[in-house]
């Protein structure tokens, strides 16, 4: 179908640096996801990618040919974006064949492709229906359903899902995992939720002020972050940092621990801390330990859990899950 | 609208304040629909009294209709205020679409240059206007009105409008681009539906300030076969005798297109109006 590469993009607004040298490749059939905190620019990006805007300077190839001055019906892209962005004055059928009428496709051409797509969302019964007269998770179908008619090299999704209530957000989850299964299409999504993330995506890129922290598949990140950055967004509860020093450690500037990796024993703990605040979410219990001057502590322990506020306790780390950070944040490897 | 916020009270003392508002608004309007049915003695003696079998008369009526000719008038003022209003909308939403959605150099000072209009009144560019209608031929024509009027409105228009184009959702522009739009199909049929109160509601502004205007027709298009229905009324107010039954006779006609123009845009005045409120 299609790939990717970005090459050096930057991107200024006047003064304001947003885009600050990037570069990334997309393989062929890859669902490729851009996270990171609000304004760290993965929306510009994905719209200097679909030609929305231009990059003030570098590259952005697809399937190998340089689309720099391509306008963006021109580039063989669908994009779905948050807010739906469907035609007001125009029925389901209508909003999904628009782009190939423009594009001067056959009738019969363009009746199949808005009959395969709609079969493949069951978006059949309301073909005739107006944006107004559907509810929130058939609105944003019929947006996914608008970029499987074009049968775009590349789909872009801008926060597809951040207009939905939490079941439907699952749902329609699973909808984009299947379609890209199904449909084998390369993929590029944008998003904050690192659950979207994790679950969704063949690698994550992680976006900080412009820049890109780290590449990887979900679990790469998970198990292997390369820097404090990308160690602290991805997980939740947040992984823990603990200055080493406090720890009696000089092996280190920084020690993180994720929640789930803490075990909170009588005796023998790494750290000690008087519990502060419990969570219980039925399946985990998640525990805040106040260790004065090393800070918050966060454990989180399976099944539910019990412990008095305001008693002391000692958090013991899984040894082999402790990651260290060297002075300037970046992760110091297991074995190098 | 729930019980508790209900007191029948309050919503007396609203309705009076709303009341008395609409008789105070209305009252002239009445005045000059009552006289210009009634003889010209019964105008003068009881100017408050409804018209009655004995004052009832249609002689204003016959006069405005036998002498002038005004339905020339009505339709001068009609093609004045409708072009106008048509070039006021497009020029003034194209304005608006460029202001609100593409960055360039001098956005905003460009904005606020257009603006500016708003707060200088046009007439006093009145001796410059007529020496440029003079120079280019157009005195005594409509052309030389609607430009007056276009020029007036716009100001007002571009205003209001880049308000309501900047809330048009980006997405939505945005899927239209990469669905292959060009940007005047993306304005004309994404965003112009989409700011449809908004252009009704600077419809009516523009709208009444036109059909009403005395100054421009009577400096720029005093002639007889280019006079506006509001300089056509004038010919029955003489230095010493006034035609008062002709006179409230043609101001009430006027009131007519100008009634019906401003039902045809009322239901999406009042959303346009409401709709920043409420969202």
């Amino acid at each position: 179908m299609g790939s990717l590469a970005l090459k050096n993009i930057t991107k200024s607004f006047g003064q304001v640096d947003v885009i600050k040298g990037v570069d990334l490749e997309v393989q062929d059939g890859e669902l490729v996801i851009f996270v990171g905190p609000s304004g760290c620019g993965k929306s510009t990006l994905l719209r200097i990618i679909a030609g929305l805007e231009d990059a003030s300077g570098g590259h952005v190839e697809i399937d190998g040919a340089e689309v720099n001055t391509t306008p963006p019906s021109k580039r063989g892209i669908a994009m779905v974006f948050q807010t739906y962005a469907l035609y007001p004055h125009l029925t389901v059928r209508d909003n999904m064949s628009l782009g190939l009428k423009q594009a001067k496709h056959p009738a019969a051409h363009i009746a199949e492709r808005v009959d395969f797509a709609s079969k493949m969302l069951s978006l059949e019964p309301y073909l005739d229906r107006r944006p107004a007269e559907l509810s929130g998770g058939q609105r944003q179908r019929v947006a996914i359903g608008r970029a499987v008619v074009r049968k775009p090299k590349l789909f872009l999704f801008d926060e597809p899902l951040s207009n939905l209530d939490a079941a439907l957000r699952v749902n329609t989850r699973l909808e984009i995992a299947r379609l890209h299964r199904e449909l084998g299409a390369t993929m590029v999504y944008v998003t904050h939720d690192q659950t979207e993330a994790m679950t969704l995506a063949d690698r994550i890129v992680v976006l900080n002020a412009g820049r890109i922290e780290q590449v990887g598949t979900p679990m790469e990140l998970y198990n292997d972050p390369a820097n404090l950055f990308v160690a602290g967004f991805i997980g939740s509860p947040q992984m823990n940092f603990i200055e080493a020093a406090r720890l009696g450690r000089d092996d280190a500037k920084t020690i993180g621990i994720r929640p789930e990796h803490i075990s909170i024993v009588a005796e023998g703990g790494d750290i000690e801390g008087r519990v502060s605040h419990i969570e219980h979410l039925g399946a985990d219990t998640n525990v805040y330990l106040d260790c004065g001057e090393s800070g918050l502590v966060c454990a989180r322990l399976f099944g539910e859990q019990n412990f008095e506020i305001d008693s002391t306790q000692q958090a013991k780390f899984d040894e082999n899950r402790v990651f260290r950070f060297d002075d300037e944040g970046k992760a110091i490897r297991r074995n190098g | 609208m729930s019980m508790a916020r209900h007191s029948p009270a309050r919503s007396i003392a609203a309705h009076a304040v709303l009341a008395t508002y609409t008789i105070i608004a209305l009252f002239p309007v009445f005045v000059i629909v009552i006289n210009a049915f009634k003889s010209r003695k019964a105008i003068f003696r009881t100017p408050l009294e409804l018209p009655n079998a004995e004052s009832f008369s249609l002689v204003g009526f016959e006069t405005v209709l036998k002498q002038g000719d005004f339905l020339l008038y009505f339709q001068n003022s009609f093609i004045v205020t409708v072009v106008s209003l048509f070039m006021v909308l497009l020029f003034g939403a194209m304005a608006a679409f460029a202001l609100a959605e593409y960055r360039f150099k001098g956005n905003s000072l460009m904005g606020l240059y257009l603006a500016l209009g708003i707060m200088i009144p046009i007439r006093l560019g009145t001796v410059a206007i007529l020496q440029m209608m003079a120079a280019s031929g157009l005195v005594n024509t409509l052309t030389s009105l609607i430009l007056v009027y276009t020029a007036q409105g716009l100001p007002l228009a571009v205003f209001i409008l880049s308000e309501f184009m900047r809330q048009v959702s980006d997405d939505l522009k945005n899927a239209g681009r990469i669905d292959g739009l060009s940007e005047y199909r993306i304005f004309f049929r994404l965003v112009l539906p989409l700011v449809r109160p908004a252009m009704a509601t600077v419809a009516v502004f523009t709208m009444i300030p036109i059909w009403n205007d005395l100054w421009f027709p009577l400096i720029l298009a005093p002639a007889e076969e280019t006079k506006t229905i509001t300089l056509g009324a004038q010919v029955f107010i003489g230095q010493f005798v006034t035609n008062w039954n002709a006179v409230l006779a043609a101001l009430s006609l006027a009131i007519l297109p100008v009634l019906i123009l401003y039902l045809i845009f009322s239901r999406q005045l009042i959303r346009g109006i409401t709709s920043g409120a409420v969202k």
